[in-house]
Formats: structure tokens, C-alpha cells, sequence
């Protein structure tokens, strides 16, 4: 990655850490703030919705007004209430408010934005077999490697171009897995999402390449509130990755999104995360709220999903990649590594419900805790009654740097089947003076000895990236611990 | 001269443990430091590669003519300072051809030398792993991680083989060793003597003395060297016990 010094232009915060905080400077078509019928109206229309569609919204918004204003208390994390009336709830391009066009026709201005972000939009200097949606603010600016999906009969495209060109996928699948009554922030996801990608893998297709989506919040006060679904049909295997940046804000940005995943028979999902958003600066002013709802339903018998998240960035995080293991055989799993340094804050985990027969579920869970930063590691798995024959494995691990920062485990086990089978095995650790002089005596820095510490404990998680990102991960940790270690 | 120490005084919190060491290291030579438990001997090894917890209270050591004191552990490390450690450190998830690559890395930057290829470095890594009986497995490993002792122990020689010190520091290497690993660690340590380095060897036991024949025999009783010979006091040693010294030095 290309050194580069970013001075905030709003705050004057010069931080030589977040290399992602530059500003994009383009002009913007923006609702006015805050939250009411017709914003949500205002959306839809802007989106060229269909009647349902905007039924669908209004159904939740309103469902949305009928609960808690401040949403759910329960997470081990602290913030101050959220203004939501204070909010922008969309915010296009405006050289983009006629929908995603074809690369040739996109904004200069974004397309060398989304270079500098290292994510070459033009095919041709392309990232190497990984074809990226890329959703600036509220809606999806490009998306490349068409032609080639489309030959595998792939459909990959921003979901307000699957809401006009594949209304009934959409229709049937959205909100089957995460309902818009399902918690506050998904249910203010349903009634404002505004982009976001849409994927469907036919039967028995194996996607050809990497899919990616490229999350960037620009504008100032804006929320992010994408919305994805990813169907793969009987057989298909699909691998998808996403990462996210935003500029450097004084002020906190909510990003409240919805991830939706759907495996039938035998179909495989593997979804990978690296998530990046601006963490604040070292007294905790500003930073991303994420707050995200991601789930997927292992539909189908012998179908699969795989979450797979390395999360560094964000102010706070709060987010539960689930699996709900349906299909009789199925297998949900999740590996996370999750890093909070300074006044970040995490609560993160995952939960596993257990339906079908002989449903297996793992779960790797490393937290790093840096500064003050405060990690908590939140899980839940829960065997039906009719999971006979389930299985689960839960590894959490944590791992302590200084003596400011916090570190938390919390599982919860419900079994109501007498014949499913649980492990779960927890441990705290801090790096070594034994391990730290050992290395040095072979000729490490004390800084590089401590990075090797962490690199090995984040290991097993790392080898299950696709390749290309396991070494950005191993380096977004070196760049998020910066000035922490040695 | 390559080491030399001067009335080395060494504390740990509270504790003097060493108090007043002398000992001059001659290119070339093996010493072998002895001593029964509690004496400082295992201090002297880690004061000499710069183990932080240690506090040097008065004293000189120079290597090479420089303070070696003046320099962080890691700066030893690559002027050629190796320690073997008694009880190996265990690295989680670092493979051991990966923590092995780094350190011959960092060692031969600092020698104005190029960095290994990956195939250079498989090569060296072959013939030297192969010496101490190490099988390719092993190196894929997480570091120390699950390693019997003698694995460990064989895999510190391994180490100092790859980084080629000029001084190389044992710590109880022979310790835990059934007969035949103690002829593979020596075999090791035999290959690695030469005229330009030298090897101060930490131990309870003449045992390994048998494989590796010292060139200078040195007592530690109660943090200073009470008495210094050839490989013959090895042998009074062992036939008449610290005692004997004790009782001499007294």
C-alpha cells in the first residue's frame, strides 16, 4: 500500500494511521435530513420502485416508529443517543442519479477516487479475477466484469438494478432471511436501504471469479444503509468479499446495514469481510457506527455458508454474522477476527441455530485488544429440537496488548435435543515478555517481534481469506496497531 | 579477544545475583561454564544476549571491543550474539520456517548481506535441519508448539546453525536429553566450532563435556567464578562434587 500522509480537511486531524480518510470532492444530490413518510417515499421514487417495494418500506418504517428510539441497549458498548431526525438518509452522485451506467460513462472524479482506494474500477487494470460492485454513499456507481458473469449466467449487479430487472427474485427472497421487524437497525435498514449488491448463482454454477462490493461512505452526515442478498441455487458455489472505508469526520456516521444470504440444496457461500471504516481519532471523536445485520439461511440439505470477517475499523461494531442451519447436513461457520485499539469498541459474534438433522457449525473467534479499546466476543448457539445429530464447535480467543484495554466472552447455549453435541474452549492471553525477548534474540525488532506474535494468533483466520486479501488483512492489522507495539 | 567481562555485577528486584563475574572468551575456544542450581549461571546467559528483567548494577562486558550493554537485544542478536534458551519460548500460529526465514533476514540485512531467496533459503534450511534430525514437518510447525524437549533443544541448535553467530550462547542445552539426542545436539555444536567463533557452554552435567570437549572449565558458586581450569576439573567435579569448591573457595 502507497504511504500516504491525509490531513482531515474538516477536523485538521492529521493522522498519518487512517490512510483511507480523503474526501472525495463530488457533487452530490442529497435528501433533506431527517426521517419521515415522505423521505422514504422520496427514496423509492428516486430508485424507480415498484408499488410493493415501497409498501415493503413504508411497512417497515412504520414498525420502526412503534419501537425503542434508541435502539437495543443490551450490547457492551457506550455511545450517545443517535439524532436520527439529524440524519441525511440519501446521498447520490449527482452525475450517477440516473442509475449505474456502463464504465466509460461513470464520473472521473470517482472512478480515481476508487483508485486511490487501490480499487481500480477500469477492467482493464483490474483486480485480478474479482469482479467489484462499488456503492459510494447511498447508491451502486459500477459494477465491472459483466460481460464475463453474465456468459456463467451469473447475476451480479447494485440491488436497485436487480429490484427493475429481476423484481421476482428480489421479491421473493428479501427480508426471508432477515425479516424488517428483525431488530431496530435492520428495520431502519428496510425502510431507507438505498443500494447495495444483488447476487443470484444458477443451479449447479460455480462462480467463475470473486465478487466484491466496495463500501465508501463520502458525504458528510450521511448514512449508510445498504441492503445485500446473495442467492445461490441448488449446487452453485459463490465466494464474495467486502470492504469498507470512509473519510475522516469529526462527527460519527451510522452505518446500518442488511446482508441476506440464501444456500439451497448442496449450494455453497463463502462471505468475507474486511472491514475498514474510519475508527475515530485516539480520544474516540468520530469513527463509523456499524451497526449491521448479516444472516444467512443454510437452506438447502448439504448446503453451506462461511463468514469470514476481519474487522478493524469503526468506532464501535456491532454485528452478528448468523447462520441458521435448516437444511438437514447443512454447515454454517464463522472466523473472525476482530481489533479494537484506542477508544474503539466491539461487540461482535455470531449465532448458529441448529434446525436440520446432523447440522455442523463452527466457530473461531480471535479478538485483539489494543489502547483502551473494549472488545466483547457475543455468541450464541442454539440446537431445535429437531437437530438430532448437530454438532458445534466454538474457540474463542483473546488477546491483550497493554493494560488499558478490555476483553469480554460472552456465550449462550441452548439444547433442546439430547443427542447434539457442543464444545466450547475460551482463552485469554497476553504477549509474552518470554515470547517478545525470544524473537528479539533472534534478531527481530521489538516491533516486528510483536507483530509476528499477533500474525501467528490471527493465523487460522487469515488462511481462510481468498488469498489476494490475507495479505491486506495481515497489513491492516500492522497499520491499525501502529504506534500501539514496541 | 571476543568476549570480555569484568567484575560483573547483576540484580534481579531485590536479589544480587551476580557479584563480581570475570571472564575473557578467545575466538576459537569453547567454554563451559558449571555451577549447581541457584549459582547465576543461566543470568550470565541471558545478561549476555539482554534479557530485559535483568538489571546490571556495575560491571563491563565488551564483545568485540564495543559495550555490548549499550545494545538491545536485537542488535546483539545480529552482531553474531546467540543464546540457545533452557526453556524455549512457544509462538502460536508462527511456523517455524516462517519465524526461521525472518530471523536469517533480518540477521543478513544487517551484514550488509542480500536476503535469501525462498529456494537459497530451503536449500541452507535442508542441510542444516537435517544435522540436528529434524524432518520437513516439523519446520511447518507452529514454533515450539507442542515440540517434545528434545525437539525444542534440537531445534535451538537448528537456529543457531541457520544464523551462524560468532558467539554462541548454551543454556543448559544438554539439559532433559536422552543419549541419543545429547549426541545429536553436541554433533551440532561440534560442526558449528571453529577458529573465529566461540561457544560458552551453560551446564549442570560434565555429560555433554564427553561430546564436546572445552577448551577452559569454569566453577560459578554464588555469582562469581570460583575456579577455572581445563576439561580435567570437569572431572574432579564430578567425582567430588560443588562441595569441594565450595569449600576450597572459603
Amino acid at each position: 500500500m502507497v504511504e500516504q500522509q491525509v490531513i482531515s480537511r474538516e477536523t485538521g486531524i492529521e493522522d498519518t494511521q487512517y490512510r483511507w480518510g480523503f474526501e472525495l470532492d463530488i457533487k452530490s444530490d442529497v435528501s433533506p435530513r431527517g426521517l419521515n413518510e415522505d423521505i422514504v417515499r422520496l427514496i423509492s421514487a428516486k430508485k424507480r420502485e415498484p408499488e410493493w417495494m415501497l409498501e415493503w418500506r413504508l411497512k417497515a418504517y412504520r414498525h420502526w416508529l412503534k419501537l425503542d428510539s434508541q435502539g437495543p441497549q443490551w450490547a457492551n458498548v457506550e455511545f450517545q443517543p443517535i439524532d436520527y431526525q439529524d440524519m441525511i438518509y440519501y446521498a447520490a452522485p449527482s452525475s450517477q442519479s440516473d442509475g449505474p451506467k456502463s464504465l466509460d460513462e461513470v464520473d472521473p472524479e470517482i472512478l480515481e477516487g476508487f483508485n486511490k482506494l487501490g480499487i481500480p474500477l477500469e477492467e482493464q487494470k483490474k483486480l485480478t479475477g474479482v469482479a467489484v460492485d462499488a456503492v459510494l454513499d447511498s447508491v451502486s456507481v459500477a459494477t465491472t466484469y459483466q460481460e464475463m458473469l453474465k456468459k456463467a449466467g451469473v447475476i451480479f449487479c447494485s440491488m436497485s438494478e436487480a429490484v427493475q430487472n429481476h423484481p421476482d427474485l428480489v421479491r421473493k427472497y428479501i427480508g426471508s432471511v432477515v425479516p424488517y421487524s428483525d431488530n431496530f437497525y435492520a428495520t431502519l435498514n428496510s425502510a431507507v436501504f438505498s443500494d447495495g449488491s444483488f447476487c443470484y448463482v444458477p443451479p449447479g454454477v460455480r462462480c467463475p471469479i470473486e465478487l466484491m462490493t466496495y463500501f465508501r461512505i463520502n458525504e458528510l452526515d450521511t448514512g449508510q444503509f445498504e441492503r445485500t442478498l446473495i442467492i445461490a441455487d441448488e449446487g452453485s458455489y459463490v465466494s464474495y468479499l467486502e470492504g469498507c472505508t470512509a473519510p475522516m469526520r469529526k462527527s460519527h456516521q451510522l452505518h446500518a446495514a442488511v446482508v441476506e444470504l440464501v444456500a439451497l440444496d448442496g449450494a455453497e457461500i463463502k462471505y468475507s469481510t474486511l472491514q475498514n471504516w474510519y475508527p475515530g481519532d485516539k480520544d474516540g471523536r468520530g469513527g463509523v457506527y456499524n451497526f449491521v445485520t448479516k444472516r444467512g439461511k443454510a437452506q438447502g440439505r448439504g448446503s453451506k455458508i462461511s463468514w469470514t470477517q476481519v474487522e478493524t475499523g469503526s468506532a464501535i461494531t456491532w454485528k452478528y454474522p448468523s447462520v441458521i442451519l435448516q437444511g438437514d447436513d447443512s454447515v454454517g461457520e464463522f472466523y473472525s477476527v476482530a481489533l479494537v485499539n484506542n477508544r474503539q469498541q466491539a461487540d461482535t459474534g455470531t449465532k448458529m441455530v441448529h434446525i436440520g438433522k446432523n447440522t455442523r457449525s463452527t466457530i473461531i473467534a480471535k479478538g485483539i485488544s489494543a489502547g483502551r479499546g473494549n472488545n466483547t466476543y457475543r455468541g450464541q448457539v442454539k440446537m431445535m429440537p429437531t437437530a438430532g445429530g448437530a454438532r458445534n464447535f466454538t474457540q474463542c480467543d483473546s488477546l491483550l496488548i497493554g493494560d488499558e484495554c478490555g476483553a469480554h466472552t460472552i456465550p449462550y447455549i441452548e439444547v433442546r435435543n439430547p443427542t447434539a453435541q457442543l464444545e466450547h474452549e475460551a482463552t485469554t492471553s497476553k504477549v509474552s515478555d518470554d515470547q517478545l525477548f525470544y524473537l528479539q534474540q533472534r534478531g527481530l525488532s521489538l516491533e516486528e517481534s510483536n507483530y509476528m506474535i499477533i500474525n501467528g494468533f490471527c493465523r487460522g483466520i487469515f488462511k481462510e481469506l481468498p488469498f489476494e486479501f490475507a495479505a491486506e488483512a495481515s497489513q491492516l492489522m500492522r497499520v491499525s496497531l501502529e504506534g500501539t507495539v514496541g | 579477544m571476543l568476549l570480555e567481562i569484568r567484575d560483573l555485577h547483576v540484580s534481579v528486584g531485590e536479589t544480587d545475583i551476580l557479584k563480581g563475574l570475570n571472564l575473557t572468551v578467545n575466538p576459537g575456544e569453547v567454554h563451559a561454564i558449571m555451577g549447581p542450581n541457584g549459582s547465576g549461571k543461566s543470568t550470565l546467559a541471558n545478561v549476555i544476549a539482554g534479557r530485559p528483567e535483568f538489571t546490571v548494577v556495575r560491571g563491563e562486558v565488551s564483545y568485540q571491543g564495543r559495550d555490548l550493554m549499550a545494545l538491545l537485544p536485537e542488535e546483539r542478536a545480529r552482531e553474531g550474539v546467540f543464546m540457545a534458551f533452557q526453556y524455549p519460548a512457544e509462538l502460536a500460529g508462527v511456523r517455524t520456517w516462517q519465524f526461521l526465514k525472518a530471523s536469517v533476514d533480518a540477521v543478513r540485512k544487517h551484514r550488509g548481506m542480500k536476503e535469501l531467496s525462498i529456494r537459497e533459503f530451503d536449500r541452507l534450511l535442508d542441510e542444516k535441519r537435517r544435522m540436528v534430525r529434524i524432518d520437513a514437518d516439523m519446520v511447518k510447525r507452529s514454533v515450539n508448539e507442542g515440540y517434545s524437549g528434545g525437539e525444542k533443544k534440537r531445534n535451538e541448535v537448528l537456529q543457531m546453525a541457520m544464523l551462524d553467530p560468532t558467539l554462541a550462547v548454551l543454556d543448559e542445552t544438554d539439559s532433559g536429553l536422552d543419549i541419543d539426542a545429547l549426541r545429536i545436539v553436541a554433533d551440532g555444536v561440534n560442526s558449528f566450532r571453529s577458529p573465529s567463533k566461540a561457544i560458552v557452554m551453560v551446564t549442570h552435567y560434565q555429560r555433554i563435556l564427553g561430546y564436546v570437549s572445552p577448551d577452559r572449565v569454569h566453577v560459578l558458586l554464588d555469582g562469581r567464578i570460583v575456579r577455572s581450569g581445563g576439561r580435567e576439573l570437569a572431572l574432579e567435579l564430578e567425582e567430588k562434587g560443588y562441595d569441594w569448591v565450595r569449600a576450597e573457595a572459603a
